[in-house]
């Protein structure tokens, strides 16, 4: 059956694995050889998250691009990408695959919080490497505990303590709002903001209001916050609803001094929906580039993606920040294993991502970079706050980071 | 008590987007006496072809206009490809086939225009009024569904189509005896739904913005809005829409947490549903052995 | 005005075709031994992960089982199902976890909970019928996250329980992934045999008499009212247990896990294995746990839509179901175990 031609095959593999041994001097784990890296991944291309799904699509088109020019170190990049539904049930079954069927030597960029945390103990307990996870949760930068699990991008909990220093220092008698998404996503904004707050945040957060990605509208959350009488509103939203909270409270007359998560700040994707003039002096953070922000319109790094993205990912939307966010992953992930060489056993991998130090990206923000070590596997720690002036979002103050 | 009258209104310009999707699903179950769970998708999907249309230089009435007739070819084309072979079959296939008919068009769209979520042209200024109560685009969205309303009251009651169409779905053999076409019949009605649906989505893309899940949610509430009218009553459906939009607002407001209010609605509604099994303004289904 | 059945009525007595699932019959004992011996064997020739893939199958049958018994054999639908699904794997869950009971042990507590829920759930809506039913059930779909978050402090919230891995017994030298294809297994066994006996004695002809001619039933002084409560606990019984196998397998419980996505998947699989059928559970448990993936492997532009695709082309080709329609093709030998009625 299926089962014995795979085990015949992994048998062929290892038997290759060993004669490669002799003669490249490679070490290689399992998905790995002289002429291939076998990579796994999850994502959601179908169900609520599938808006996601194009970051899965970017790192593919990517590595499509990188074996055109010869792979890495002269090795194909195999890239396995399936889809899970946004459910963790299917994501368990669909890694099981991955690591027991397909033999992949390591997941990346796996996408999700409550996917990754069904599949977090399993992979530790395999020491298969869960690099890279492509999500904002705060869990993942815990070395000692889950040596074999690393993120990536900032997370929600980080931004929104930048958010709360920020409040504490400018605006210290702030009475706050907070409209969130009623999963980890808002859940954590929520958490970090109180986090940050620490003793005031009892005292600070007067309202509290979430939504379900099944309402047509928040409107009357907004209404609700309104009549708390805040003068400042967090809003912890995907873009749809981003855009449909600014416009309401433009149009009800409130005037909070609005914080925007970094999730949904696209100019081109919420902003233009909402309204240009409706979201002036929304205060945000951002560690990547806004594709469809103007100022970067005519620099190289922006001229490079969007080339990239026409050539090799030509039914992606372009002004989806998304599509930048799954070529800084993919560009990451290269960076990587350029690093192991001919060393491409899983423990050399947890190794390399460990090692980065002060990796600059294209199309990150200037000032921020990437840097791990041992204990620290959190590779993007810092954001840069910006406020919206009507067409583009300006930076302001220093990179920060929220811990 | 301002912030009062904003949650009835802001309930009363969602309840008007879940009427007009009611709409549709009454025009499906007088028409087949099915419930078409794709209603929602397939009114998304009219809005892209009208999204592209304007995007393509067209006036917006134009590709109105052109999208309602696109729409209404199509839902004829369903109902005679794609529910005719499940007609005979038990109730169960036709509601597998609606739901496919969902999936379908949900990851087409996905696919065709992608998942990224695009701003919608809306023929009405976008102005606050009334005390900043409400804009005069969600007035418009209430507007355009009492229209519907009107035309479709008319239609049932006076002319012949409307007629001979409620002979066909109530008694469909006596309807043939008499000489009605009862198939073409079941057509019309699929392509009127769809030209309803198709309109219902042009007016809420503004509000909700444009992305292939648009219509997830409100199917739910107009689903429940239908229900709680009566699902073979039009004046029902928009009762019921506005009411679960109304209702929706204020359990979250005033009775419990925003976590609940989903659930509380709902429990709401099956709550009066039990004492008015048939609904506010249905009729009772009459059974025989 | 006569309705449209929710799914084929039936022909013929509906008991007396088909007799006993695992009758007297002596030809049928063999067929039957002979599967039960192929379905001990197969593990031992697949790899783990496929082992754990039908693990799967069975468990999705067992919950199609359990809405086949009501849609197929009571006639309502329910969009709901993947609530009592979610409420059977945080029952085992929150027992595994909180309690350190033991794995085995929270599968009585979860039918005995979702047999009571799916009761107390019955009995208003027992009132409603048609799209009504189907409302009151959707709601049930789409509280269950909602829920789950909200009381966090027993659900782990967003967060989701990490359940404790169940080890095989010491004595039977095997590996994890194969003894739980073995519990699962025991569970469909017990469950397709419960399952005869209502559907196939007194209880099963009352339903169907139910189902098909409502008002007639009552007449003849059957207790419609109950009946349908019944049909709807032990329907709820069945799909709440399957939920606490799957949440022992997948050790893991999160809401995302229980969408309204789920709900509709069993209606599918229930619709596509033959509504009225208990061999249609098993094609149903096959098609909700391969189908999704074999459309991803076709397009992942638009698994979707592929996925949709093949629901049309069962439907179309087998209106009532693979069981429903390719059974009457089947040797005699292993009609019992089909769908007694629909010849």
């Amino acid at each position: 059956m299926a089962g014995s031609i795979i085990a015949k095959s992994a048998l062929a593999i290892s038997l290759a694995l060993t004669s490669g041994l002799a003669l490249a001097a490679g070490q290689y784990g399992p998905g790995a050889s002289d002429t291939e890296i076998k990579i796994g991944n999850t994502m959601p291309y179908s169900g609520p998250a599938s808006a996601y799904g194009i970051i899965g699509k970017t790192e593919a088109a990517y590595f499509a691009m990188i074996n055109e020019q010869g792979g890495i170190n002269g090795r194909k990049i195999n890239f396995i990408s399936r889809d899970d539904g946004y459910s963790p049930p299917k994501t368990v079954e669909q890694v099981r695959q991955l690591v027991e069927q397909d033999q992949v030597l390591f997941l990346f960029s796996t996408l999700g919080t409550p996917t990754n945390v069904a599949i977090h103990t399993y992979l530790n307990d395999n020491k298969v490497p869960q690099l890279f996870v492509a999500t904002g949760a705060d869990q993942w930068n815990n070395p000692k505990k889950f040596p074999w699990t690393m993120g990536l991008i900032p997370s929600y909990g980080t931004e929104a303590r930048i958010y709360a220093h920020y409040i504490l220092k400018n605006l210290p008698s702030a009475k706050i709002a907070v409209l969130y998404q009623n999963d980890d996503f808002g859940k954590d904004y929520l958490n970090g903001l109180r986090a940050g707050l620490g003793d005031k945040a009892q005292k600070m957060i007067v309202a509290t209001q979430s939504y379900e990605t099944t309402d047509p509208t928040v409107d009357s959350q907004v209404v609700t916050l309104q009549g708390s009488g805040a003068d400042v509103l967090m809003t912890a939203a995907i873009p749809k609803f981003a855009a449909q909270a600014i416009r309401k409270v433009y149009d009800i007359g409130w005037k909070p001094t609005h914080f925007l998560s970094s999730v949904s700040n696209s100019v081109g994707t919420v902003m233009k929906n909402a309204g240009y003039e409706k979201g002036v002096g929304i205060i945000s953070a951002a560690f990547a580039k806004d594709p469809t922000d103007p100022q970067w319109a005519n620099t190289p790094e922006y001229k490079e993606w969007l080339a990239f993205m026409k050539k090799h990912n030509p039914s992606a939307n372009t002004a989806d920040v998304q599509g930048v966010i799954g070529y800084s992953y993919a560009q990451t992930l290269v960076a990587v294993l350029k690093a192991c060489g001919n060393n491409l056993t899983r423990e050399n991998i947890m190794k390399q991502a460990a090692s980065l130090h002060d990796l600059k990206l294209p199309m990150l923000l200037p000032g921020i970079a990437i840097s791990t070590s041992a204990t620290d596997f959190a590779p993007i720690k810092q954001m840069q706050p910006e406020k919206f002036d009507g067409t583009t979002w300006k930076l302001f103050g220093e990179v920060l980071s929220g811990s | 008590m301002h912030q009062f009258l904003q949650q009835i209104f802001s309930g009363l310009a969602a309840g008007a987007i879940y009427a007009s999707v009611a709409l549709a699903l009454v025009m499906i179950y007088r028409a087949t006496d099915l419930v078409n769970f794709a209603q929602g998708e397939m009114a998304m999907f009219s809005t892209y072809i009208a999204w592209t249309l304007v995007n393509a230089g067209l006036p917006f009435w134009a590709a109105f206009l052109i999208t309602l007739a696109v729409s209404f070819v199509g839902g004829m084309a369903i109902e005679r490809v794609l529910i005719r072979p499940v007609e005979n079959a038990p109730v169960l296939a036709a509601v597998i086939v609606t739901i496919a008919l969902l999936l379908i068009f949900n990851s087409t769209a996905g696919w065709l225009y992608s998942y990224t979520v695009q701003d919608f042209p809306s023929p009405f200024p976008d102005r606050p009024v009334f005390g900043a109560l409400i804009t005069t685009r969600d007035l418009g969205v209430i507007a355009v569904t009492l229209v519907m309303l009107a035309m479709l009251f008319i239609f049932f009651r006076f002319t012949a189509t409307g007629l001979a169409m409620r002979a066909a779905a109530q008694n469909p053999e006596s309807a043939r005896l008499c000489g009605i076409p009862v198939g073409r019949m079941l057509a019309i009605g699929w392509g009127l739904a769809a030209a309803i649906g198709a309109t219902a989505g042009i007016m809420v893309a503004p509000v909700l913005f444009l992305d292939p899940n648009m219509m997830g949610g409100v199917l739910i509430y107009a689903f429940a809005g239908a229900l709680l009218g009566g699902i073979t009553s039009p004046v029902g459906a928009v009762v019921g829409g506005l009411i679960v939009g109304v209702t929706e607002n204020l359990v979250g407001t005033y009775l419990i947490a925003s976590q609940l209010k989903l659930t509380v609605a709902f429990a709401l509604i099956i709550l009066v549903l039990v004492f008015k099994p048939n609904g506010l303004f249905g009729t009772a289904i009459i059974r025989r052995v | 005005m006569e309705k449209r059945h929710v799914i084929a009525p039936a022909t013929g007595s509906p008991g007396g075709a088909g007799g006993a699932v695992f009758g007297s019959n002596s030809a049928q004992w063999i067929s039957i031994l002979a599967l039960v011996v192929f379905a001990v064997a197969l593990p031992f020739a697949l790899s783990k992960y496929h082992v754990f893939e039908l693990t799967m199958v069975m468990i999705y049958a067992i919950a199609v089982l359990g809405l086949n018994i009501l849609t197929g054999y009571n006639g309502q639908i329910s969009l709901g199902h993947g609530g009592f699904f979610a409420a059977g794997a945080y029952t085992a869950a929150i027992l595994m976890h909180r309690y350190g009971v033991p794995y085995w042990a929270t599968l009585p507590a979860a039918a005995l909970i979702c047999f009571v829920l799916g009761v107390l759930f019955g009995l208003p809506a027992l009132r409603f019928e048609g799209p009504y039913l189907a409302l009151v059930t959707l709601a049930m779909a789409l509280a269950t996250p909602q829920l789950l978050k909200y009381f966090d402090t027993w659900t782990g919230g967003q967060q989701g329980i990490n359940l404790p891995k169940p080890v095989p017994p010491h004595w039977l030298e095997i590996d994890r992934d194969r003894w739980l294809y073995f519990v699962a297994l025991m569970a469909l066994l017990i469950a397709i045999r419960i399952a005869a006996n209502i559907l196939h004695g007194r209880t099963g002809r009352a339903l169907i008499a139910t189902r098909d001619q409502p008002i007639a039933a009552v007449a003849m002084g059957i207790p419609t009212a109950r009946y349908k409560t019944i049909a709807f606990g032990t329907s709820t019984l069945f799909t709440g247990v399957a939920g606490a196998l799957a949440a022992i397998v997948i050790g893991y419980v999160s809401p995302e896990g229980y969408s309204l996505f789920l709900s509709v998947s069993f209606l599918v699989g229930s619709a596509i294995g033959g509504i009225a059928t208990i061999g249609g559970a098993i094609v149903g448990g096959l098609f909700i746990e391969f189908v999704p993936n074999l459309a991803n492997d076709i397009s992942d532009a638009a698994p979707w839509a592929i996925y949709g695709l093949a629901m049309l082309l069962f439907m179309y080709t087998m209106p009532r179901g693979a069981v429903g329609t390719v059974w009457p093709w089947i040797g005699k030998a292993l009609m019992r175990m089909g769908p007694h009625k629909i010849e």
